[in-house]
């Protein structure tokens, strides 16, 4: 090869300000061998705030009720409205904590109430599906030109790799599929989306895709990885392409889950049986045991997408209250206790909440067929551990659930509360990818309403 | 069966020319095999002499910096790469036998040729401008199954027409009409936010390649003047929404001060309007003048991005006074170009593929990262998520189960279709998701992201979803029970998958493999897996 002049024109200079150099991505290749998603989040760092808050919460188990169960059937519940308000479930039961009555199909649920504190007051007024889950999981209202990032993916960005995780496991798990209306991780890029696992828990085999294969033995697994290898060939005509580096990172990390220990924590096999009894047999008890020993391995944020059966009773709500609820009531009072046993409740936020509440007047008519509608005016969520106190109730609704009577909670105010709790600062700044200025969590000027947070339960 | 003949077979590939090298001949195998060392499949020895306008603006560069350009690209490398980059689809293994064996004087010329013509050249076309124009029936763009789907197939339609890019732009800007019966209005309906800032946000980075949000204020005001008059109503018809000039508009006094800015062009000139005049027509005229400063230019950047990967203004929706223009001389010709053709996009297309420039290999002869800026060897990039799922269900016959979050009757969609002729965003699958497709939202060229991932990695290496289309694949259960010659079968797989002929190294690596006491339909599969699993069956090269 020839001398090379070198590049001086000025511009050069500012391209090698902006973009990120062949030299670089050899370099963050090389420094990926830490942890599997690794290599995309260095550089990241900068955002992390200087003024962070202590962190008291390590992780988040989200327990995300898909389609918005109805409050007045589960947290909220309101005997003395009337037969056309509560329906079928006129007896609520006490809790082990004065004042906090919950749903009759809730009995072991009660019996936990000292662990966590129930918001009956949440409210974004907001009763389309796609656009409250956005509201509730980003703390923004939808329009301009940006989506912003879920929780998930904040939490994974500031506790994930370039906040001290070295796990091999990803810092973003979704039990089972993705939520799939909106993009969960917003500007952030593809690269802050959920892992989502697929199968199923409540199988004989948790068969986590990509993780768990079945019917390759580990031995045709190293087979076909050496096989691999030698017919890689155009890898090994371009060996220092930093694509070919990237992927040479992506691929060791992908076998590393493959061959090695990490991916065991999907066996479930490995727990005692009673426990697993405990949790409930089926999808959404054994994701509840999943989630456990993924905080248990450090993993900061695990989404249950709690789908199956759907909570969007827009039709014989009772019909379906009475199939799921001792399912739900199962698996997270299970999970509450299973946490705290092990000394995890202290260090793991539970977080319990749908979209929006229902329609507190049931629809009694056909096609409803006691039926409950969408209802963001007012709403409850529940949420444990991680510095939360338990044992407490913020916020009322009106005598029929209707509107919020004490003390607003917005998305913003519980999301808010829950990033200082992990130590994230909540007007640090977001890497956007044009560089406009956007913050961890709305402020005042932001267009957003907000109660404040939530430093009665704090 | 497989290990019999595997010596056979050697012979037999290297016989078939191209994998050994360009120039054997099929009659002197072993003098191919004695006096090229090391054989490589991606690349040819011919000389760099600039065949074209952009090769000569190209190498001056070269010249200028001493930067050395990497080698030409083999025949196989150029097939596969202007399949993909021309149509995101790959050869069959009958078109590229047929494009190994011709040995017509310009066949990559007429390769070109026939691959701006074909259907596929519309659906992938389609689907990129679907991108950057927001088709998406749902959240948080909200278009509606029906609109998005007319949408999509005006778009279509453009392409499959040829209809001058000035053209298709203006009846973008100027459209007026039914959602459904006039889908060119839904470029109205496409963004968030519809008041004329946001508006003029979106015409500026779609067709001008700038980010305005840098802009001063006031010149974002005036250009939103021009959009302040755009009425949008509903009907009596289910989800229908008429979008239309408005003269009262502004008689209705917006009440945002901003808006009412009178209508100034972003070069600074004062804009005359005539009140019952569409102000949208007038900023159309300024805007696809040829002597326009962003329009052209931001065209001819953007293809020359799509095809090398890398704008010569990067990226290639930011375009700025202080973002440098690695060749201005190159993007000048360009855009003379395309003014010559009237603005047919398919002549851009012709002249950048037919440049030695374009078929440059990817192997890189200068390390240093500031030569890619100079387009010193062709930029290797992972297949986009649609053309990768296209690939896999190609490859091994298999079909692909697509969903949206609407069950409407428009949004079920059959398993056959290809990805990459989805005509809505809100359909996709969770392999699209994982692989990066662009949600969407904002129109910007970086939504897509090929950045590789581990999950990515273990999807492909090692799920039921890609393991069930190798395992099940009638394609490749046809090669096994067909193959009368063992090596026929390694032969069709890599002809198949990754549209060549095996190198000696790769005859060798899967003889031992075979040897290993395997069962044929084993080997198979592995070889499968493991070609799929190549970085040159993931990566366009």
């Amino acid at each position: 090869m020839k001398t090379q002049p070198s590049f001086t024109n000025k511009w050069l200079d500012r391209m090698r300000e902006n973009a990120i150099t062949r030299r670089e991505a050899v370099q963050r290749a090389m420094l990926g061998a830490a942890g599997l998603w690794l290599g995309d989040h260095l550089g990241l760092s900068a955002f992390a705030a200087p003024q962070a808050p202590k962190a008291r919460a390590r992780s988040v188990i989200q327990i995300w009720m898909w389609g918005g169960p109805a409050h007045l059937d589960t947290w909220d519940p309101k005997p003395d409205a009337g037969y056309d308000y509560y329906g079928a479930f006129k007896t609520p039961i006490a809790t082990n904590v004065d004042g906090l009555r919950v749903n009759e199909l809730m009995p072991l649920l009660a019996k936990q109430a000292d662990k966590y504190a129930v918001i009956h007051s949440m409210t974004h007024g907001v009763n389309a599906h796609e656009t409250a889950s956005y509201l509730v999981q980003t703390a923004r209202q939808q329009g301009g030109r940006d989506v912003y990032p879920s929780a998930g993916a904040v939490v994974s960005l500031f506790k994930g790799y370039s906040g001290g995780y070295r796990g091999l496991l990803p810092p973003y798990i979704v039990l089972t599929e993705p939520q799939g209306r909106f993009s969960e991780a917003g500007f952030l890029g593809s690269r802050f989306k959920p892992f989502s696992t697929g199968g199923d828990p409540g199988a004989q085999r948790f068969a986590v895709e990509g993780i768990v294969a079945s019917g390759i033995s580990d031995k045709r697994q190293q087979d076909r990885r050496n096989f691999l290898h030698q017919l890689n060939t155009l890898k090994h005509a371009a060996p220092n392409d930093p694509q070919m580096l990237a992927a040479d990172q992506t691929e060791k990390q992908a076998y590393d889950l493959i061959l090695g220990d990490a991916g065991k924590v999907f066996d479930l096999s490995t727990e005692k049986n009673e426990l697993r009894d405990r949790y409930g047999r089926n999808t959404f008890g054994q994701s509840c045991l999943v989630a456990r020993k993924l905080v248990e391995r450090g993993v900061p944020y695990v989404t249950i997408n709690y789908k199956s059966g759907t909570w969007d009773t827009h039709k014989q709500n009772f019909q379906t209250m009475r199939r799921r609820l001792p399912e739900m009531d199962k698996g997270v009072a299970t999970l509450l206790q299973d946490l705290a046993d092990r000394g995890l409740l202290d260090s793991t936020i539970v977080w319990w909440c749908g979209e929006f509440g229902r329609t507190p007047k049931v629809q009694w008519e056909a096609p409803w067929n006691g039926g409950r509608g969408h209802w963001g005016n007012v709403f409850s969520a529940m949420v444990a551990g991680g510095g939360f106190k338990g044992g407490r109730v913020v916020g009322a609704s009106d005598a029929k659930g209707e509107e919020v009577k004490d003390r607003p909670v917005h998305p913003a105010d519980l999301i808010g509360t829950m990033y200082e709790l992990l130590g994230i600062d909540c007007k640090a700044r977001l890497p956007h990818p044009t560089g406009e200025l956007a913050t961890v969590v709305p402020t005042s000027s932001d267009d957003v309403k907000l109660g404040g947070r939530l430093t009665e339960i704090v | 069966m497989m290990n019999i003949l595997l010596a056979v077979g050697v012979v037999f590939a290297v016989a078939l020319g191209e994998a050994a090298s360009p120039t054997a001949r099929p009659t002197s195998v072993r003098t191919a095999l004695a006096t090229v060392p090391k054989p490589s499949p991606f690349e040819t020895q011919a000389d760099l002499t600039p065949r074209c306008p952009i090769d000569q603006l190209v190498f001056a560069k070269f010249k200028q910096f001493g930067i050395q350009p990497a080698n030409l690209s083999s025949d196989a490398t150029f097939l596969r790469r202007a399949y993909l980059d021309v149509i995101g689809t790959l050869p069959t293994p009958r078109e590229a036998r047929e494009f190994l064996n011709n040995k017509g004087p310009d066949k990559r010329g007429a390769l070109i040729e026939r691959l701006l013509t074909r259907d596929e050249f519309a659906d992938y076309w389609a689907n990129k401008w679907s991108d950057l124009l927001r088709v998406k029936a749902e959240f948080p763009i909200n278009l509606w199954p029906r609109a998005a789907q007319a949408y999509h197939q005006w778009i279509w339609a453009s392409i499959k027409s040829a209809k001058p890019y000035d053209r298709f732009v203006r009846e973008l800007l100027t459209a007026n009409g039914s959602n459904f019966r006039d889908p060119a209005v839904n470029f109205y309906r496409a963004m968030q936010n519809k008041d004329p800032q946001s508006i003029a946000q979106a015409v500026a980075l779609t067709f001008m390649g700038t980010r305005s949000d840098k802009w001063p204020k006031e010149t974002l005001a005036g250009m939103a003047a021009f959009f302040s008059q755009i009425g949008y109503k509903e009907t009596s018809e289910w989800k229908e929404e008429i979008v239309f000039f408005d003269p009262d508009r502004i008689a209705a006094k917006n009440t945002n001060v901003v808006f009412q800015a009178a209508p100034v062009f972003p070069d600074g000139t004062a804009a005359k309007l005539s009140a019952d005049h569409d102000p949208r027509e007038v900023f159309a005229d300024w805007l696809t003048k040829p002597t326009n400063p962003w329009f052209t230019r931001a065209i001819a950047n953007r293809v020359w991005f799509w095809l090398l990967g890398r704008g010569i203004i990067h990226e290639p929706d930011d375009i700025r006074a202080d973002n440098p223009t690695t060749n201005p001389e190159l993007l000048e010709y360009l855009c003379q170009e395309l003014i010559n053709a009237h603005y047919d996009l398919k002549q851009l297309f012709r002249v950048i593929l037919n440049s030695k420039t374009y078929q440059l290999s990817f192997i890189a002869k200068d390390a240093r990262p500031e030569a890619d800026a100079f387009f010193s060897h062709y930029l290797i990039r992972r297949l986009d998520a649609e053309v990768l799922a296209d690939a896999l269900n190609q490859v091994t016959g298999m079909p692909e189960h697509y969903t949206s979050a609407i069950p409407e009757p428009f949004t079920f969609i059959p398993e056959k279709q290809r990805s990459i002729s989805l005509p809505d965003g809100s359909i996709g699958s969770p392999f699209l998701e994982l692989f990066g497709r662009p949600p969407r939202d904002t129109g910007l060229e970086s939504e897509r992201n090929n950045r590789p991932t581990a999950d990515q990695r273990l999807h492909l290496l090692n799920s039921s979803h890609v393991q069930k289309k190798i395992e099940e694949s009638p394609k490749i259960q046809y090669i096994i029970r067909n193959a009368k010659r063992s090596g026929d079968a390694v032969t069709w797989l890599y002809l198949l998958i990754l549209s060549r002929h095996p190198t000696p190294e790769e005859w060798q690596a899967v003889t031992a493999h075979s040897k290993a006491g395997v069962k044929d339909h084993e080997v198979a599969v592995d070889l499968a897996w493991a070609l799929i699993n190549s970085a040159e069956f993931l990566y366009r090269h």
